[in-house]
């Protein structure tokens, strides 16, 4: 648009990160922390984190689950057993109150009418009910659902957002001549040049990643935001014949007989579905209607055994045990690619050490849009210093970044120490939580906009430093397994969450630390902080 | 001597601040083409696509799908190297003729 294509796409890399950059930030970091969400929401139960992870045969831990629920619910209409695994210890029996509604409307993962326990899986004992939160849940649903709003609005911003990130990535490349050579020129000290380097480094070093990561979230949501080429293809047909033929038959259908019929024992079965498998272990387990003549049983394979999201899974009758044979659906190129890239954005695949590589690229990512935002306000201040005083554009981007950079953290932990400190009978708790999630961000931005400088920037970094440090300390102290026990006993997704909040929580503090020491330096138009801001919590290698 | 103020400031001084009208009319344009016509482009090619392309539909209507998610940014891309905002939308227009040719020419088979 101006001169060259490389200014233009350097114009248009500033302004599609930029319009959009807070947003992204907040998108980047919840989804970072959602690689962890098991774990986050294993350290967010303290009462489960003494359970026995003895290990015991499938069989064995199913059979306590039927047993447990053939007690509470012989006349639900669906059971879902969820198989105890190394994330998450505990085994999970679930039901669907009777008389519900019908099965259909289960699902499309409407969590109404749904009860379950937690048991232990070595004896069935049942469990002291954990607390209610929703735990990692939340950062998962924050990452393309946001909150307070409809889920539907939210997935069109969240897109808009994320083709606007596509936008400024690709821009972004072509701007970048010397993207190899840059990529080893670090001149740390220099202002502004220094935070062009970082933004560089952090973008460069995980570019695959950011493109992939991208690429895949739009496309998780494809159908969505382009529904023109099923329509074409699919004008004569029901609306859901194209889900039908991607995602295997409408076994929605199924309606119970309502004879009485014993359920075959589920432990076989699992075995049966297992040798299938190659070995792989069962993850979960569906009962439709149990007791009932029309009983199905379906086996899903343990999530993390191959990269794509479609995850295998096996019906048997649920009367005879038998398999069900399924017609063969979504076995094409572009159904496995997809199941591929979906598989690769939520990295259920990942075993410990790739899902650290990306937590990693998601830190890098979080840094590169928080690099990015910073890079903008450094380089418009010398205008404004040279005109003699803070324009309201700049002024208002220093607020967000504060507010979106330091403020994020802040309200992450702020979420976790809720998660401590309200009482565990609250009423709608999980609520109570996420209230004070959006209520510490809230008045993080509201102080950075109304104040935006380097104090801000340094009072808000030691705050979500200070609470992030002490999480550890929280844990210990309000039941959890601290840092002694989780290590000495390998229980290591609390260990982790701890390990990862402190240098989280270390960071920060630094980072306040160095805006203070570099008061006086030459270059204080920036805002010299220095590496890849926050946003990520919780991990674990186990 | 007295030259020097008639001379510099009040002709130089409309030139200097901000871009003109016309060039934020262009940026405009350019948005609006970005983001609204690269959608339209995308969203056609993914239907003329879904219809075309030689294999069963589930996987033609998948691939038009995921092709559509690429085209629209380098869409808007070429909406803001293009020279000119008219050139920018002429391009789109160009790459939109022959999805919605596909598209017109199923209307009327079917």
């Amino acid at each position: 648009m101006k001169e060259g294509i490389r200014q233009s796409m350097a114009w248009l890399h500033t302004w599609s990160g930029l319009l959009v950059g807070w947003v992204l930030f907040m998108v980047f970091a919840a989804g970072t922390a959602s690689y962890f969400r098991d774990e986050i929401t294993l350290w967010m139960k303290p009462e489960l984190h003494t359970a026995a992870h003895a290990q015991v045969p499938q069989a064995v831990a199913l059979a306590h689950a039927v047993d447990t629920l053939q007690d509470k619910a012989p006349h639900s209409p669906r059971w879902f057993i969820t198989m105890p695994a190394g994330r998450e210890p505990a085994l999970r029996a679930g039901y669907t109150a009777p008389r519900g509604e019908n099965s259909g409307g289960q699902k499309k993962g409407g969590r109404r009418g749904v009860k379950s326990v937690m048991l232990d899986p070595a004896t069935g004992a049942e469990l002291s009910t954990p607390r209610e939160t929703r735990g990692g849940d939340f950062f998962y649903r924050l990452h393309f659902d946001l909150h307070y709003m409809p889920v539907l609005w939210a997935r069109w911003i969240v897109g808009a957002c994320a083709m606007f990130m596509l936008v400024a990535i690709l821009s972004g490349i072509v701007t970048h001549k010397r993207i190899f050579k840059d990529f080893f020129t670090f001149r740390p000290r220099k202002g502004q040049r220094s935070w062009l380097d970082f933004h560089n480094v952090s973008a460069v070093l995980a570019l695959p990643y950011h493109l992939m990561i991208t690429y895949t979230g739009l496309l998780t949501l494809m159908f969505m935001y382009f529904p023109q080429g099923i329509e074409a293809a699919y004008k004569e047909d029901k609306p859901d014949t194209f889900f039908a033929e991607l995602f295997g038959g409408p076994l929605a259908d199924a309606e119970a007989a309502r004879v009485k019929a014993p359920l075959a024992p589920l432990g076989p079965m699992v075995e049966q579905a297992s040798r299938a498998w190659h070995g792989a272990p069962a993850g979960r387990v569906t009962v439709d209607f149990p007791n009932d003549a029309n009983a199905t049983v379906t086996i899903t394979q343990q999530t993390g055994h191959g990269i794509s999201s479609e995850v295998p899974s096996l019906t048997f009758n649920g009367v005879t045990g038998s398999l069900v044979p399924r017609p063969e659906t979504g076995k094409g190129a572009a159904a496995a690619t997809r199941g591929v890239m979906v598989g690769l954005h939520i990295a259920r695949f990942a075993d410990p050490l790739a899902r650290w590589l990306f937590f990693i690229s998601g830190l890098a990512g979080c840094a590169m849009v928080a690099t990015g935002l910073l890079l903008w306000a450094v380089k418009e201040r010398p205008k404004h210093a040279k005109a003699g005083r803070t324009g309201f554009g700049l002024r208002l981007v220093d607020g967000l970044n504060i507010g979106a950079v330091a403020g994020l953290p802040l309200a992450m932990a702020v979420f976790f120490w809720a998660n401590r400190l309200i009482e565990t009978g609250t009423l709608q708790r999980p609520d109570a939580e996420i209230r004070w999630f959006f209520t510490a961000w809230c008045i993080a931005a509201i102080a950075a906009l109304a104040k935006p400088g380097r104090p801000m920037w340094r009072l808000q970094l030691l705050l979500g430093g200070l609470a992030f440090v002490l999480l550890p300390l929280l844990n210990g102290m309000t039941g959890g397994a601290h840092l002694g026990t989780s290590i000495a006993h390998g229980l290591w997704p609390v260990a982790g969450f701890d390990i990862v909040t402190l240098l989280l929580g270390a960071f920060l503090l630094y980072c306040s630390h160095y805006l203070g020491k570099r008061k006086k330096a030459p270059q204080a138009a920036g805002i010299p902080l220095k590496t890849e801001p926050e946003s990520r919590l919780a991990g674990s290698n186990a | 001597m007295q030259a020097q103020p008639t001379m510099a400031p009040v002709p130089a001084k409309p030139k200097k601040p901000g871009p003109g009208w016309r060039y934020r009319a262009g940026v405009a344009v350019r948005a609006l083409a970005a983001i609204a016509g690269g959608y339209a482009l995308s969203a056609a090619w993914a239907a003329a696509l879904a219809l075309t392309l030689p294999a069963v539909r589930v996987e033609a209507a998948l691939t038009a799908t995921m092709l559509a998610l690429a085209i629209y940014p380098c869409a808007a891309m070429w909406c803001f190297g293009a020279r000119t905002a008219p050139r920018a939308v002429a391009g789109l227009l160009i790459a939109g003729a022959l999805p919605a040719a596909i598209l017109l020419l199923s209307k009327g088979a079917a």
